[in-house]
């Protein structure tokens, strides 16, 4: 066990990877030579050689363009996009491509690729760099989605990512890499270093995709989250004195639907929370899970909190971030009714 | 013909004007003739003939209602039938739907294709696919995607794959004029340009993208092959109709991805003699007469005639060849009907529906599938 941060955790996930599987490859925008933006493959090139960790061009389509191709001679490459901001001009790519070549030619050729890109908000990224579009890959039939929450999750999420055999998106929460983010962001930032899920194991292992994490046991109210919001969703719960079940959801798809059942069977209330933009929203699905899985069991009306559907301001960051407050009230709220 | 390990700017002019073996007196001459034997040339134009006999079954089986959709070759049929022949077992096509000369000059079966254009209970994609998006990994070709230009770049990221695994099998890309419009296009040059992997990139300009003809994606001032030169790619102007040159440019191209010196743009110049599919009715967009105005000619009907010149063919041979190739593929068909056409069934059972789209089902797919009672 060595404590890490979740980049120096995602780091080493694709160092394991790399040295498991000579197919596995690495690259992307300045995540060759330099390491990526944010750290995530530095010495990757070093250790491995150009051949399997190198710089792409600035063209995000021809990355996963690029990438299909090489999954489908049999490859498993792994590439980043720098920012999910900038996955649009992929999107066709995983949409009309990735997504679907197992299924077109019914299994004739599959394409094992994982797409890493940081996602959302809380660094002043403003509008290019903040999104978070987890929604426009989990609708999509053929993509797997996962976002975890913390370096251990990190890893083996990202090792099971690049192990699996179908197309994974994997997002990165920005505001995590460093540490965990409560939300308050007028108060010092706690390190990864000096938090329990900053320890994180030597070698191979991995998260399975599609399985929940129980973040925190309760009774009162279910609290259905991923990403930045899981941080937010506990403070929140620690501020109010409700004692709130809280559901990391860490795959959205597949989707664990067995955890969110069982436990929103058991406390009779739900409160989903996400950080992207309302309307058609993740948020919105997992109410819609709950409504036709639970609906007999719940004793008070579902509510969710996001994001507003505005695009992501830069001065206003923290009047848009769902921060501990708006959570708090929402989990009030709920036990009232 | 310039040395396989030439650079491109060395070759320039080779972007700007066309190269052809047969001339217009049905002779080959010149410096890329000479490469094929009177078998080979025999074995491409059976091949050509076998795919215009099949594309024209399937447009009346389709005009027949027994499928929903068709694309012909017509008129094209050189350009994929002679590069098929220069590839080896291993190489991997990333096609549109118009190169099933590819298939058929590889020697797959008929039946099988019939199968999948039928949606039937033999149809190796399960009913999944619009017909002519055909795939088989075994013969080189990938899964057709029906979205334009997609493949391109997919093509060079297959050829960076062989390149990074010390493979020597290489990848052709292919696209129409009308889509070197899309990103795909402009993002696969620079990936092959960046990477020089063991890759072919074709351009078939049949002159139409369904009623738009080539300028508009081209513009006034250059060929489509001219495009790779910006990119340090050298790039060629083929005669597509010419089924010599078509296979002596291929060779050439080939056999430098094949030695690992980088990739290759080639245009193939040829005319779309039919409609874009069944879905459109070229009198609304062209004139009528066009077609038979064709300066480059029919491909079938040249090298016919280089062949009887040589000796090799005559009327004869030709209209028995023509018979027994349409007795095959009326025999293909009745089997392929046997299994099955699109309207009146049998399909893959309905519940197949649910499988493939990842390799085991999530629960949510199991609970779709359950509720649908399939």
């Amino acid at each position: 066990m060595t404590r890490m941060t979740m980049i120096e955790a995602i780091r080493s996930a694709m160092d394991v990877a790399m040295e498991r599987d000579d197919n596995v490859v690495v690259f992307g925008e300045d995540v060759g030579y330099f390491g990526g933006v944010f750290r995530c493959t530095a010495g990757l090139q070093q250790k491995f050689g150009r051949q399997r960790c190198f710089d792409a061009p600035i063209s995000e389509s021809g990355i996963i363009g690029a990438a299909v191709g090489m999954a489908a001679y049999g490859l498993r490459p792994c590439v980043e996009i720098q920012f999910a901001d900038y996955i649009y001009p992929g999107y066709d790519q995983l949409v009309s491509e990735a997504s679907r070549i197992r299924y077109r030619s019914a299994g004739d050729f599959t394409t094992p690729l994982t797409v890493r890109m940081p996602t959302g908000g809380g660094i002043f990224g403003g509008q290019t760099h903040s999104q978070s579009p987890e929604t426009l890959f989990a609708h999509v039939a053929g993509l797997k989605t996962v976002i975890p929450s913390n370096p251990h999750d990190a890893k083996g999420l990202l090792i099971a990512a690049i192990e699996d055999d179908d197309p994974v998106i994997f997002l990165e929460p920005k505001r995590l890499y460093n540490g965990p983010f409560d939300g308050h962001h007028d108060r010092p930032v706690t390190p990864w270093k000096k938090h329990d899920l900053g320890e994180v194991p030597d070698g191979h292992y991995t998260v399975p995709l599609g399985k929940a994490a129980i973040m925190r046991e309760g009774g009162d109210v279910t609290v259905l989250t991923y990403g930045t919001m899981v941080h937010v969703a506990l403070a929140a719960a620690a501020e109010t004195g409700v004692d709130a079940e809280i559901i990391d959801l860490r795959t959205l798809l597949p989707l664990d639907f067995e955890a969110i059942e069982a436990s929103v069977r058991k406390t009779g209330r739900c409160v989903v929370v996400n950080e992207a933009t309302k309307t058609c929203g993740f948020a919105a699905e997992l109410m819609a899970v709950v409504m036709e899985g639970c609906f007999h069991h719940l004793e008070a009306p579902v509510i969710r909190v996001t994001g507003w559907d505005t695009p992501y301001p830069h001065a206003h960051e923290w009047d848009y971030f769902p921060g501990p407050k708006r959570v708090g009230a929402a989990l009030k709220r709920v036990m009232e009714a | 013909m310039p040395p396989v390990d030439v650079e491109a700017l060395h070759i320039h002019d080779l972007a700007y004007s066309v190269i052809r073996v047969l001339n217009d007196k049905g002779e080959a001459v010149g410096p890329w003739a000479g490469q094929l034997s009177d078998e080979a040339l025999v074995e491409g134009l059976r091949h050509m003939m076998t795919v215009r006999a099949f594309d024209a079954r399937m447009l009346m089986a389709q005009r027949q209602g027994k499928t929903s959709f068709y694309m012909q070759a017509l008129g094209e049929e050189a350009v994929a039938c002679a590069f098929r022949m220069a590839l080896r077992p291993g190489d991997m096509n990333f096609s549109t739907y118009r190169q099933q000369g590819l298939l058929i000059a590889g020697g797959y079966p008929l039946v099988t294709m019939m199968n999948q254009i039928y949606s039937n209970a033999k149809d190796p994609m399960k009913g999944r696919q619009l017909p002519v998006m055909y795939s088989s990994k075994k013969d080189g070709y990938f899964t057709i995607s029906g979205n334009l230009a997609t493949q391109f770049i997919q093509a060079v990221g297959w050829a960076m794959a062989s390149a990074i695994k010390g493979d020597d099998k290489v990848a052709a890309g292919w696209i129409g004029e009308g889509s070197t419009a899309e990103n795909d296009f402009h993002s696969a040059l620079v990936f092959a340009s960046t990477y020089k992997p063991p890759v072919i990139l074709n351009v078939v300009n049949n002159q139409w993208a369904i009623s738009t003809f080539q300028g508009i994606a081209r513009g006034n001032a250059a060929t489509f092959a001219s495009r790779g030169l910006g990119f340090g790619i050298p790039a060629l102007r083929v005669d597509g109709n010419d089924y010599l040159a078509v296979y002596a440019v291929a060779k050439w191209a080939i056999s430098r991805a094949r030695m690992n010196l980088g990739p290759t743009l080639i245009e193939f110049i040829t005319y779309r003699a039919g409609a874009h599919s069944t879905s459109d009715d070229p009198s609304g967009y062209r004139p009528k007469d066009e077609s038979s105005g064709w300066p480059l000619g029919d491909p079938v009907e040249r090298l016919k005639k280089h062949l009887t010149l040589r000796g090799a063919w005559s009327e004869e041979r030709h209209a028995q060849a023509k018979g027994e190739i349409e007795s095959l593929v009326v025999q293909a068909q009745k089997e392929a009907e046997s299994h099955g056409t699109l309207h009146n069934g049998p399909h893959a059972p309905a519940g197949t529906m649910f499988e493939d789209v990842f390799s085991e089902p999530p629960i949510h797919l199991i609970r779709q599938r359950q509720e649908a009672g399939i």
